[in-house]
């Protein structure tokens, strides 16, 4: 592969301190390496910031429910489509269709814009898995990796419920290697299950019928199975009665169950858990009417507990398409919106729900909710423990990150943008972001989107990063260092569209237009241990009698993730 | 000696079986046995060993006969046929795995073609109502775990569907369902008195074509209102009686079948289905499901929805985007409408299935059919390109009737030289490629991806 | 005021798709620049030039632009679609999409129309001598935003899927229609003052439908409440009222259940 120089740019690297430094980067190979040869191809990128490739810990990008939410949408393509004129064939490139749920296609490209490189698709069902890795087969130029869904898992809830965490760890190696998954992921633990009987867990004592264990016992048995099988994620976890007035007490208690585990792992990576778009979580109040923002106590918790990291989850007042593996929530969704409800249950594994969703700026709660999101950054201590996401596509799709950054960064632009609701004045009484003067520095935002997620993962040595040996992903973002715009739009639009990005090691964004379609890889991690003679009989015993497909059609063939990248965890007898 | 392999998927009906089991030939070029099978799917594996098959293209001559010529010659006749059309038409995948479907959309979209499957002339009223109303659904387990109340609406699954009541929806002992049969009560709603209605604990044979009225009195009854003392031919007291079944069920699930999406009302009859589900949701569980045909007939829904956010009657002729408008992107309404200028037939028999007017409008115009074996499509083609058959001779993903995706195995070795629909539509992308002097776009797949079987050698 | 005439000059093989043929689209523009406006036929990009001798010159301003067509349409796709002002009179048929997503201004079309007609609709005018084919003043697939405002008048008869999810605005039909009238709406009026097969008002919110013939199989989910004079189309007559659709949700107005009306021709 060519070599290639970024010359002359503001560095801005978390993971080395560098902020600002004039200076360039060396690329060969796919790797940043010290020095190349005069031969390599040179990006100007002088008074220009010059970061690493953005990372996403958290999105819906592909798989069963995010292909629900392709289909059954058809009016989220209306906009960009119908009877539309100039209709220049792009050679070079895949069509790209939808707006709050892009095609793969589309997905690729437009992170790729943005300067990411790794994204993670949020939830796995493991039975769909295949399906969840032809997407990824054919999202172009982004890394993935995908996490399957355990916390409502029948083999889960049955070892925990007698306590049996090496059993729990033993199922969750075999599954990851099943699937090709990438770590725990835990969706409204017990909660999903109950949902199977169309009832649901609203506490952490809840306890899921017929299998009696409760959201706390999963919580924290899945988090020392993560701990006990030494895995680079942390459980990540979406919390019980996501989306309610008043569930901010039951974030806290569910966060403080960290307290007893302790990370322990090779990949440097220093959290027990990660709370996934904690804005749904952050809620006051006993109802719609007195419905507040509880962002400040639950950072001020979050910044006092270092075995937690968390993503923001940020409302960005789009029309979008709700989807989650939570699936009580989406049915009680649809009560309130009265759009179309798509809920697909999963046997013996998961559920999940599809439900359109307006966030319109004249509404109260949602002004509320778009506050709460920026609120949490704007609170937090450690900016390597809090992650931008908008839970891609929930809160909004994820195209609109550049515009979170431009809210996170400039104080103006979000209150020009609370002084025109409708409901100004409730929104101001029931959030704190009015009083809040910070703004956030490019280094912070490189810390939430790129040096921070990356560790966060346990990939700190391959993506989030500038330093020698590192993937060659590398942004050139339209922005001065030393002479800000005044006007916070360039901040949106400089972030929106990468002035470059090269993508392990190939310039695939240009100008902000996509020119290559890269090389892009499946990470997945492989948990090498001795085999649990109890474990393996059981799942034997399960696909025999309650499944519906043969264990054999079930794990994924090598051929359907072309380009691995696995990371190898060898977990002792 | 004979190799018994076991979990082969079964290439016939939406229930996709993947616990048959074929007993091959040594050299692995014939089926000797099918276990498990229904009759039918245990003849379609037979059908691969006919002799007959074809193993060359086949082009219509000037004086109207036909003759065999190689794949080059196909390829570029393929390719050429396309890139001249101001509007082709490529339709079916009933029958292929869903590598075949990905690699179409890439020639649909250099073709600028429509590109639409069986479900059109099927359950497209489900996606209709889909895009309506949405869709509670679950995968066939939860059927099988949980479900003690079953309901059949406008389908006969005894028929249609042979082994999908034992395995998933009447018979099976599951995990909250051990007594199998015994646990629960069925219920059939057929204008007929089906085998399947024979096997229900109730059937309401309603008038045909009131599947809407039906519903809306059930949704009626359910809010505590009165309803007529007739519905649909059905009297008011067998109404609220089904009515406190579904309620009163732990599980209530509800499948449905072309009964339901093609009397008239179509989409509308389902939509309202879904309401009921959706409103049972509030006294209990309530799922619902399409039967739908094929074996993989929901993988073209699923991969054209994740490349071009439609599930079928996808007009790609703009270039820069998609759209979607059944009624007027939909297969059956372009051919009657004489809106298509080419026609490519792959994995089904529209020669069979289509209305002749339509059949007659495409006639005017290039024809080529893309499929294993014989049928009327390709007997009228211009072009009929055999390939391998997908769940016998040639391995891939299928997503079964609830979109689970199976990764369905071949069972023995294709026919030297024929391609599977992948590679023969990779290849037919390539000619178009180098025709118009253009780089093919193959993501990160073609240089890496290793086929699922080594390909033919051609 | 100025007046393009577009003449047909050849029957497209396939379907146009004039999407430029409206006033907004004329405004401003002289008759060898309307010539000149894109449209499509399959993938092929061609022009209104193509298919019609384009005589007059655009209005400055699409309010005074009015394009008449001089003759047959039957194979012209979006006629007036998207259209804010201006007038758009066809002296034929005209294909799908007539004044669909139409803002304003008025279309006349003198023969029948084909599907799609006024879909998804927010104001303006659109009036149709012959008959409609299905899917009159609907919603796009899967969108819950169905007809907003304006009128349609078919003085002839509709097919299926009249008004379907529809929020407001008025859909006359001066003689029969099939089946599926305002269903999903949640507002809006819909008169017809033919016949209807059957299906009027199937999982309807709010709204008002006005049956002047008979309705061959009613929802079961419509109960008689009470007969009342109104107004309909200028002509005061005495109606059954029903309300439904009961097996729907419904919103509720200070207190109050508020149903979807069916007025129904009371027998004289």
């Amino acid at each position: 592969m060519a070599e290639i120089i970024v010359k002359g740019g503001f560095i801005i690297d978390p993971t080395r301190k560098i902020d600002g430094d004039v200076g360039d980067v060396a690329i060969k190979d796919g790797k940043i390496v010290d020095k190349v040869s005069s031969s390599a191809k040179v990006i100007d990128a002088k008074g220009k910031v010059v970061m690493a490739g953005g990372v996403d810990v958290h999105s819906h990008v592909a798989g069963p429910k995010v292909n629900v939410g392709r289909l059954f949408r058809p009016e989220d393509k209306l906009l960009s489509g119908f009877c539309r004129s100039g209709m220049a064939q792009k050679n070079g490139y895949r069509m790209e269709s939808g707006f709050s749920v892009p095609s793969t296609f589309k997905t690729g490209y437009d992170y790729a814009r943005m300067g990411y490189g790794f994204v993670m698709e949020a939830a796995m069902p493991p039975i769909h898995s295949p399906h969840v890795h032809e997407e990824i087969h054919d999202t172009p130029i982004i890394d993935e990796a995908a996490l399957p869904v355990f916390g409502n898992n029948w083999f889960v809830m049955d070892y925990l419920k007698k306590g049996e965490v090496e059993n729990t760890g033993a199922y969750i190696a075999w599954l990851l290697k099943a699937t090709k998954g990438f770590g725990i992921k835990v969706v409204n633990p017990g909660g999903t299950a109950a949902w199977g009987w169309g009832l649901n867990c609203l506490t952490l004592d809840d306890p899921v019928p017929y299998f009696e264990v409760t959201p706390r016992e999963i919580i924290t048995g899945l988090m020392q199975a993560n701990e006990y099988l030494g895995l680079p994620h942390s459980m990540h976890v979406h919390q019980n009665d996501l989306g309610n007035p008043g569930n901010y007490q039951l974030t806290l208690d569910s966060l403080k169950l960290t307290e007893t585990v302790k990370p322990k792992n090779k990949f440097g990576r220093e959290q027990v858990m990660h709370s996934t778009h904690l804005q749904f979580h952050s809620y006051g109040g006993t109802g719609w009417g007195d419905f507040e923002s509880k962002a400040k106590e639950v950072m001020d918790y979050v910044n006092k507990n270092k075995a937690i990291t968390v993503d923001t989850g940020n409302v960005t007042l789009d029309e979008t398409t709700t989807m989650t593996a939570d699936g009580p929530f989406e049915h009680h969704l649809n009560g309130l919106n009265h759009l179309k409800w798509c809920n697909v249950d999963v046997e013996m594994e998961t559920a999940a729900g599809v439900v359109p969703y307006v966030y319109d700026p004249n509404i109260k709660v949602c002004d509320i909710q778009w506050a709460i999101g920026l609120e949490l950054a704007l609170y937090a201590k450690d900016m390597n423990r809090i992650f931008i996401t908008t839970d891609h596509p929930n809160a909004g799709p994820f195209t609109r990150y550049p515009r979170v950054i431009k809210w996170l960064m400039s104080r103006k632009a979000r209150e020009d943008l609370l002084s025109s609701f409708k409901h100004k004045d409730k929104v101001i009484a029931a959030t704190t972001l009015h009083q809040l003067e910070r703004e956030l520095t490019l280094f912070e935002i490189a810390q939430m989107t790129r040096s921070g997620p990356a560790k966060c993962l346990g990939m700190s040595n391959i993506y989030g990063g500038l330093a020698p040996g590192m993937s060659a992903d590398v942004a050139v973002i339209d922005l001065n260092y030393k002479n800000m715009p005044g006007d916070p739009e360039q901040i949106e639009k400089a972030f929106q569209r990468a002035a470059c990005f090269i993508k392990s090691g190939e310039v695939v964004v240009k100008d902000g237009e996509v020119v290559s379609n890269g090389h892009k890889k499946t990470v997945w991690v492989n948990v090498k241990m001795p085999e649990n003679p109890q474990v393996t009989r059981d799942i034997t015993q399960s696909f025999t009698k309650d499944y519906t497909v043969d264990i054999i059609n079930y794990q994924v063939r090598d051929y359907l993730a072309p380009h691995p990248y696995v990371i190898d965890v060898d977990v002792e007898a | 000696m004979p190799k018994l392999i076991k979990g082969v998927g079964c290439p016939y009906c939406g229930s996709s079986c993947d616990d048959i089991e074929v007993l091959v030939s040594d050299d692995e070029t014939r089926i000797l046995e099918v276990h498990n099978a229904c009759i039918i799917g245990t003849n379609l594996f037979h059908h691969a060993n006919d002799p007959t098959r074809p193993r060359l293209p086949r082009q219509r001559q000037p004086d109207g006969s036909v003759k065999e010529i190689p794949y080059e010659e196909a390829i570029d006749y393929f390719a050429k046929t396309l890139l001249a059309a101001k509007k082709p038409l490529i339709y079916g995948f009933g029958s292929t795995n869903c590598e075949g479907m990905s690699a179409v959309g890439r020639i649909a979209e250099k073709a600028g073609a429509v590109l639409d499957n069986c479900a059109t002339i099927c359950h497209g009223p489900s996606f209709l109502a889909m895009f309506d109303n949405g869709y509670p659904s679950c995968t066939l387990g939860e059927a099988k775990n949980r479900a003690d109340v079953v309901v059949f609406w406008g389908c006969n699954p005894m028929h249609a569907h042979p082994r999908h009541t034992s395995r998933y929806s009447i018979f099976p002992r599951g995990y909250f369902t051990q007594k199998g049969q015994m646990q629960r009560t069925v219920l059939c709603v057929d204008p007929r008195e089906t085998d399947t209605a024979k096997l229900a604990d109730h059937h309401l044979m309603l008038d045909q074509s009131h599947d809407y009225e039906l519903f809306d009195a059930f949704r009626t009854v359910l809010r505590g209102f009165d309803i007529p003392e007739v519905v649909a031919g059905i009297p008011r007291e067998k109404i609220k009686e089904a009515a406190e079944i579904m309620k009163k069920a732990k599980f209530c699930m509800i499948f449905f079948g072309m009964g339901c999406t093609h009397t008239d009302g179509r989409n509308h009859n389902i939509d309202a289905a879904i309401s009921l589900t959706r409103d049972l949701n509030e006294h209990t569980k309530c799922s619902i499901m399409a039967m739908r045909g094929h074996y993989n007939i929901a993988g073209p829904g699923q991969v054209w929805s994740w490349q071009f956010g439609f599930p079928y009657c996808i007009d790609l002729t703009k270039g820069s985007h998609a759209h979607m408008n059944p009624g007027e992107t939909s297969s059956i309404d372009l051919a009657m409408r004489d809106e298509v200028d080419c026609f490519v037939n792959v994995g089904t028999d529209a020669g069979a299935h289509f209305p002749i007017q339509a059949v007659q409008h495409l006639k005017k115009h290039p024809w080529i059919t893309v499929d294993p074996n014989f049928c009327m499509a390709s007997e009228i083609a211009d072009l009929h390109i055999p390939v391998r058959i997908a769940g016998v001779d040639e391995p891939g993903v299928v997503y079964r009737m609830d979109n689970v995706p199976i990764q369905f195995r071949a069972v023995i070795k294709g026919l030297p030289g024929v391609p599977s629909d992948e590679e023969l539509f990779d290849m037919v992308y390539e000619r178009m490629c180098e025709l118009t002097n253009t780089a093919p776009i193959w993501l990160a797949a073609k240089e890496d991806r290793k086929y699922p079987q080594n390909p033919a050698v051609i | 005021m100025a007046t393009v005439t577009l003449k047909p000059t050849k029957v497209p093989e396939l379907m146009f798709e004039g999407y430029s043929i409206t006033p907004d689209a004329f405004a401003g523009k002289t008759a060898a620049q309307i010539a000149a406006l894109p449209g499509h036929e399959g993938k092929i990009q061609v022009t209104i030039g193509d298919f019609f001798e384009v005589s007059g010159n655009g209005g400055e301003t699409a309010a005074d632009t009015d394009i008449v067509i001089a003759g047959d349409c039957s194979r012209v796709k979006y006629i007036g679609s998207k259209m804010t002002a201006g007038t758009v009179t066809v002296n034929g048929n005209a294909d799908m999409y007539v004044g669909g997503w139409m803002k304003g201004g008025k279309i006349h079309i003198k023969g029948n129309m084909d599907s799609f007609c006024g879909i998804q609709m927010q104001g303006g005018e659109l009036i149709c001598d012959g008959d409609a084919k299905n899917h009159v003043g609907c919603a796009y697939r899967g969108d819950w935003r169905g007809m907003k405002g304006g009128t349609i008048r078919i003085k002839g008869s509709a097919g299926n899927d009249i008004g379907t999810f529809m929020l407001g605005g008025t859909i006359i039909i001066e003689k029969d229609a099939f089946i599926h009238v305002s269903t999903h709406a949640e507002g809006g009026t819909v008169i017809i003052k033919g016949d209807v097969e059957g299906r009027v008002g199937g999982q309807m919110v709010k709204g008002d439908m006005y049956v002047l013939g008979k309705i061959k199989f009613m929802m079961p989910g419509f109960q008689k409440v009470d007969t009342v004079e109104k107004e309909v189309d200028g002509v005061t007559m005495k109606l059954d009222h029903y309300i439904g659709d009961l097996g729907e949700r419904h919103g509720k107005s200070k207190g109050q259940v508020v149903y979807a009306n069916l007025y129904l021709k009371a027998a004289a």
